[in-house]
Order: C-alpha cells, then sequence, then structure tokens
C-alpha cells in the first residue's frame, strides 16, 4: 500500500482525475442547458458514442483531429435536432425519446465503423492529441504538473464552465432559457419563442454531447470501441441532478467521478487484489448512492419533462 | 393561390382501426429510413430488406430461429409494458434478464437429484426472485427516495454486467476452456425442446403464459385497476386512496422477475451455460417491443415475433449482401422514435382549416 503515498503516485493520481472528468465536464455541461430549458435529454449515451465515433472516423480519413474534434461536434448536433423535433416540436415522451435517439445512435455508430472499417483483427488507430504543457506554469512542481500539463481538450472543458455559467445567468438568452425551462406560458406571454429556445438549448447541448465524445477517441484511447462511452452518458445524467443544474456544481461533481475512476484504475495497475469488474463498479455505485442522497432535495426546474403546446 | 392550413385537434377516442394500423405504418415508414442509410452504404436495399423476411421467414431453420429469439423478447417486453403502464420507466430489463441468467445458472450447476419439472420450477421461482430483487432496489428508490428510475436501472445494467464478469472470471469458472464462461447446469434442468431438428423450447410456452397472465392481472385485479391509475394519474391515483409506493414498488418487482425468466430461458433452454454476452441487448429492445405493442399485452407477442424476424434476418442478410447485421440496431431504433411521434394520431387528428 505504500506506493499510494509516493509523490509520484499522487501525480499521477490527480492528473488522471482531470482527464477522466473531461467528457464528464463537457457532456454534463450539455445536459444542464438542455434540462434548464425543459427538455431531459436521455439521447446523450448514444449521442456521445457517436461523437467518439466521428471523431475517429474523420480523425483517421483526414489525418486531421481537430477536424475529428468539428465532425463530433456537428454531429452530435445532428442527433440534437432529431431530439427537439420529437421532444419540442412533436411534444411526446422526452424519456421515450432519449432513448430512441441513444439507441438509434448506437446502432448507426456500430453500424457505420464496421461498414467503413470492416472487422480487421487489428482494430485501425490514430496518432491522438498530446498534452500541451502551458509555458512556465507546468514548471511548479506538482501543481504544474498535474494542472498544466494536459489535453487541450482538458483545458477547454474547465474554460467552459465558467463560460456556460455566465452564459446561463448572466445573458439575456440565459434568462429566456431558465425561463423555458421554469414557466413557459409565462415566457410565452413575455414575447420569448418557447420552441425556438428550447431548439437552440438543445442543439448547444448536443454540440458539447458531441464533443465529450470526441475526447474517447482523440485523446483517452486511439481507437474506437464499442463500449467506449460505457454509461458516462447516464453518470452526466445523475451529476447534473449533483449539480442542482449549475455548471460550477458540474465541475465539483466530475472532478468526483473522475476521481473515483482513476483511483479504481490504479488500484488495478498495482494489482490490487479483488476482481477489477468490483473496481469498475465502484464510480456507477458512488453515483446511485449519491442520487439517494441528493435526490429529495434536488430543485429541478419546475417544466422538465413538460411538452409545451401553443392554443 | 391560398396555401391549405393544418392543424392538430384532440380526440376523445381513437378508432380500433387506428391503433391496429399505427404500428405498420410505422414499421412501414422506419424501413424507408432505414433504405435511405443503406443507400449511403452504397448497398440495395430492396435486395437487403427481401434477404431479412427470406432469412427469417424463407426456410424452416429460418423460422425456427426467428422463435428463438422472439422467446426471450417476450418476456423483456411484456415486462416493459407491465412497468410503463405504471409509469415505472424500467430501463433494466437487460441487468434484470442476467439476474435471472445468473440465478438460473446457480440452481442448474448444483446437479441436485429432482425430476425434470420440479428442477425446471425451482429455476423459474428463483430466477424470478433474483430478478425481482434486483428491479425491487429501483422501485423502492423511486418511491420512497425520489431517485429517477430511469438513472437507476440504467446504472444497475452496467453494475449487473460487471457483476457477471466478475463471477465468471472467478468462482464460476469453467476450468476445461480459457473462455469466461460457467460449467454447463445439470442434464435434468434444462428446459425442455419443443420441436424436432430446432432450438424452440419451452421458454415460448413461458413466454407466451406469462403474457396472458399479465394481460389478466392488468385487466381483472385489484393491483392491475391500482398500476393502470398510478401510470394514468398519480395524483388521481393518491385521491382514490390508491398507495402509490406500494403499488411502483409493486410494479417495480414483479416487472423485474418477469424480464429475469428471459435469462433463465436463455439458460436452461439454449445456451445450458452463462457467458457474458447471452443477451445481444433483449432488454432494450424490450422497450421497443413494448412500445411498439402500444403497451397491449397480447400486441406483445407479435411485437416480438417481428423483432425475432428483424434480428435472425440481419443475420442472414448480413452473410448474404456484406450489410453488417448491426443495421437491426438502427432499424430498432428508428422503430422506436417512429412509432413515438405516431402515437400522437391516436390522440390528435390533422385537420385542415380554412
Amino acid at each position: 500500500m505504500k506506493e499510494i503515498f509516493s509523490i509520484g503516485f499522487l501525480v499521477g493520481f490527480f492528473s488522471a482525475t482531470l482527464r477522466m472528468a473531461t467528457p464528464l465536464i463537457i457532456a454534463t455541461l450539455g445536459e444542464t442547458f438542455s434540462e434548464r430549458s425543459g427538455i431531459l435529454n436521455l439521447g446523450i449515451e448514444g449521442t456521445m458514442l457517436f461523437g467518439s465515433l466521428s471523431a475517429f472516423l474523420v480523425a483517421y480519413k483526414t489525418n486531421s483531429l481537430w477536424l475529428g474534434v468539428i465532425a463530433a461536434v456537428i454531429s452530435g448536433i445532428l442527433l440534437s435536432i432529431i431530439m427537439a423535433y420529437m421532444t419540442v416540436t412533436l411534444g411526446v415522451s422526452q424519456h421515450v425519446s432519449g432513448l430512441g435517439v441513444t439507441l438509434f445512435a448506437s446502432g448507426l455508430s456500430l453500424f457505420v465503423y464496421r461498414q467503413v472499417i470492416g472487422s480487421p483483427s487489428i482494430p485501425p488507430t490514430i496518432q491522438t492529441f498530446s498534452t500541451i504543457p502551458i509555458i512556465g506554469l507546468s514548471k511548479i512542481p506538482f501543481i504544474g504538473q498535474v494542472l498544466f500539463n494536459q489535453y487541450f481538450l482538458t483545458y477547454l472543458a474547465i474554460i467552459l464552465v465558467p463560460v456556460c455559467g455566465f452564459i446561463l445567468f448572466k445573458t439575456n438568452f440565459g434568462l429566456s432559457l431558465r425561463s423555458v425551462g421554469e414557466n413557459p406560458e409565462s415566457a410565452d406571454a413575455l414575447g420569448i419563442n418557447v420552441y425556438k429556445t428550447r431548439y437552440i438549448a438543445l442543439i448547444i447541448a448536443g454540440g458539447l454531447m458531441g464533443l465529450a465524445g470526441s475526447f474517447f477517441t482523440l485523446a483517452y484511447f486511439n481507437m474506437f470501441l464499442y463500449g467506449i462511452v460505457g454509461g458516462r452518458g447516464w453518470v452526466s445524467i445523475a451529476l447534473v441532478i449533483f449539480a442542482n443544474w449549475t455548471p460550477s456544481r458540474v465541475l465539483l461533481g466530475a472532478l468526483l467521478f473522475g476521481g473515483v475512476d482513476a483511483f479504481q484504475l490504479r488500484l488495478q495497475a498495482i494489482g490490487f487484489r479483488i476482481p477489477y469488474q468490483f473496481l469498475l463498479m465502484m464510480p456507477y455505485l458512488l453515483t446511485i448512492i449519491v442520487l439517494v442522497l441528493v435526490a429529495r432535495r434536488a430543485s429541478y426546474p419546475a417544466s422538465l419533462l413538460k411538452p409545451y403546446r401553443r392554443e | 393561390m391560398k396555401f391549405p392550413k393544418f392543424v392538430l385537434e384532440k380526440r376523445s377516442q381513437s378508432p380500433a382501426w387506428l391503433r391496429v394500423a399505427l404500428p405498420f405504418g410505422a414499421i412501414l415508414l422506419s424501413f424507408l429510413f432505414a433504405a435511405v442509410i443503406i443507400l449511403f452504404a452504397k448497398k440495395n436495399p430492396l435486395y437487403a430488406f427481401y434477404n431479412i423476411f427470406y432469412g427469417a421467414l424463407g426456410t424452416r431453420l429460418g423460422l425456427m430461429e426467428t422463435i428463438v429469439k422472439a422467446t426471450p423478447l417476450m418476456l423483456t417486453g411484456i415486462a416493459v409494458t407491465l412497468a410503463f403502464t405504471g409509469k415505472f420507466w424500467n430501463i433494466g430489463a437487460e441487468g434484470q434478464l442476467y439476474a435471472g441468467a445468473l440465478a438460473a445458472t446457480w440452481i442448474g450447476i448444483q446437479n441436485l437429484s429432482l425430476p425434470v419439472p420440479v428442477y425446471i420450477l425451482l429455476e423459474i421461482l428463483i430466477g424470478f426472485a433474483a430478478g425481482a430483487i434486483w428491479g425491487i432496489i429501483p422501485g423502492i428508490l423511486k418511491a420512497k427516495y425520489k431517485v429517477d428510475d430511469v438513472v437507476t436501472t440504467l446504472l444497475m445494467n452496467t453494475i449487473m454486467i460487471y457483476l457477471v464478469g466478475a463471477i465468471l472470471e472467478g468462482p464460476w469458472r469453467d476450468p476445461a476452456t480459457s473462455w469466461p464462461q460457467s460449467i454447463m447446469i445439470a442434464r435434468n434442468a434444462e428446459f425442455p425442446k419443443l420441436l424436432v431438428r430446432s432450438r424452440v423450447h419451452f421458454g415460448l410456452i413461458l413466454g407466451i403464459v406469462v403474457i396472458f397472465l399479465v394481460y389478466i392481472l392488468l385487466k381483472n385485479t385489484k393491483l392491475g385497476f391500482m398500476i393502470r391509475t398510478t401510470g394514468a394519474n398519480k395524483e388521481a391515483a393518491y385521491y382514490l386512496g390508491i398507495n402509490v409506493t406500494k403499488t411502483i414498488i409493486l410494479t417495480a418487482f414483479i416487472s423485474g422477475g418477469i424480464a429475469a425468466l428471459a435469462g433463465v430461458g436463455e439458460i436452461a433452454g439454449l445456451h445450458y451455460h452463462l457467458t457474458e454476452n447471452i443477451s445481444p441487448g433483449y432488454g432494450y429492445t424490450g422497450i421497443i417491443i413494448a412500445m411498439l405493442a402500444g403497451l397491449s399485452p397480447i400486441a406483445v407477442i407479435f411485437s416480438s415475433l417481428f423483432f425475432g424476424i428483424i434480428i435472425t434476418g440481419a443475420e442472414y442478410m448480413s452473410r448474404v449482401t456484406g450489410i453488417t447485421s448491426f443495421i437491426a440496431n438502427v432499424v430498432q431504433g428508428i422503430i422506436l422514435l417512429v412509432m413515438l411521434a405516431m402515437l400522437l394520431l391516436q390522440e390528435y387528428r390533422i385537420r385542415r382549416v380554412e
């Protein structure tokens, strides 16, 4: 057990925590936009998977990681338009629509991957993003290694937290977005276009979810795997509740779960003597426990799950 | 030139023909969307569809496999139907299926000296109990702690898959192979086959019987009334004196137990040992089956057979045309979305206004 307390271990652990938290931060911010406007987007898991696939394929075919990132965002937006059509225009069940989008997007990811790549014995890989040390800051002992020697997408995720907070709470658009999620009738009476606002919220959400997916194939792994997202979309749904629909607490929650994920990986690495599946389970078990603790006090957006039909 | 304008108008009641026609319309429209995707893959969609149906229905072997695939789907489909009727969003049929498979394997490898019918009954009871316990956890969390059932059931699927993996790579690993799989269950624990030269097994009868039991439960019992009322309107149920908390927990219990029977059938009737991939997502397909059936129990039989066709046929089609069988997964997602949208026509009519 001594290894756990060495400096090298701690640097590894904390920087892995940030890495594991990256897709969770981005995707959960996306879901926050969606839910603040009144739409529960269960398409998140499939949207992340499809984002990671598009990012991989485009990067693989064009040799450009940045085009991969853009492709992931665009594919997330396209899927969010399906979600918006179902839940905003038609106003049908958000639960079932979201599952439909996830099943469709997951199926499509597998289909497209197999159709384009086939099933070679060695799956194709790409050269992933490398970490970008920030000049000067990365030389600070310990903190520099943990905070300032990360992937671009990790820096972006952290910057997005205050940016999303600003948009949601300090701009007119954010006010409109929150008001259609709380009381669409009175927002409409004030001249806010409820449908348009919800569409925009879902498009932002979809773009972020796609972006989150790209992290898996462009930074974390160097290939596409069917189980690459592995339920992290569902963890994000729980994190939104934990964060009480506020971006700053999204960061806190994502770091907590990233930490558990990083911790179990370290335990696996040093050969801790329990089956690794029990370690892999930890983040999911913790998610359920946290939900039990916070669910009663959670203040859901008042019109979440309620379709709006203008009479 | 004046464009005609259309509005949605609320219906008081939907005609019976419409409820029958809707799923067929949804299937047709979904195939149209799937055709576009197949065209993108530069293949002929009509040839692909022909081969799906030929592969699933055109030969005796195909037809038998269709029924074999439809067997677990009937059970996951009816489990979801029951849960959704009570607005318990059970997305956990996949995990509950594995809970049932674990339990059936456990009792099956004990090599008890029991007559076949007794052994089978024991597997069914223990399997049901395992799934019911796995299902009741999110039920209690929803009813008592207001924890979202969708999230918990989904997370518990992931946890169950890891649990199965840990057991198969650890205590239950068959020493004879390098694969993570259990040893074979006892011969007298196997479900009997229903037809010669086929894999169709007793699970089919179990599925149909359970579907009729759920039909009777929902239609003719007090508990069924409680489930339907809680699903339709929680506040109204409360004022009618229905114990909503108890109803949700019971719904979760029964639904989890039924989904687990799908796993019992796959172990005792088909594979005879447990592996990590006895289900290619039958739990999730159960959700689509329930929706396509419009949450009507009897329609689940036909809806499951249809998805049996899609899954079996896609494998055959893949071998003939080179289009991957994952097209079946795509079609499933599309059908769910299209059916959901078309159900609106049950509530609303489109009327032209001058």
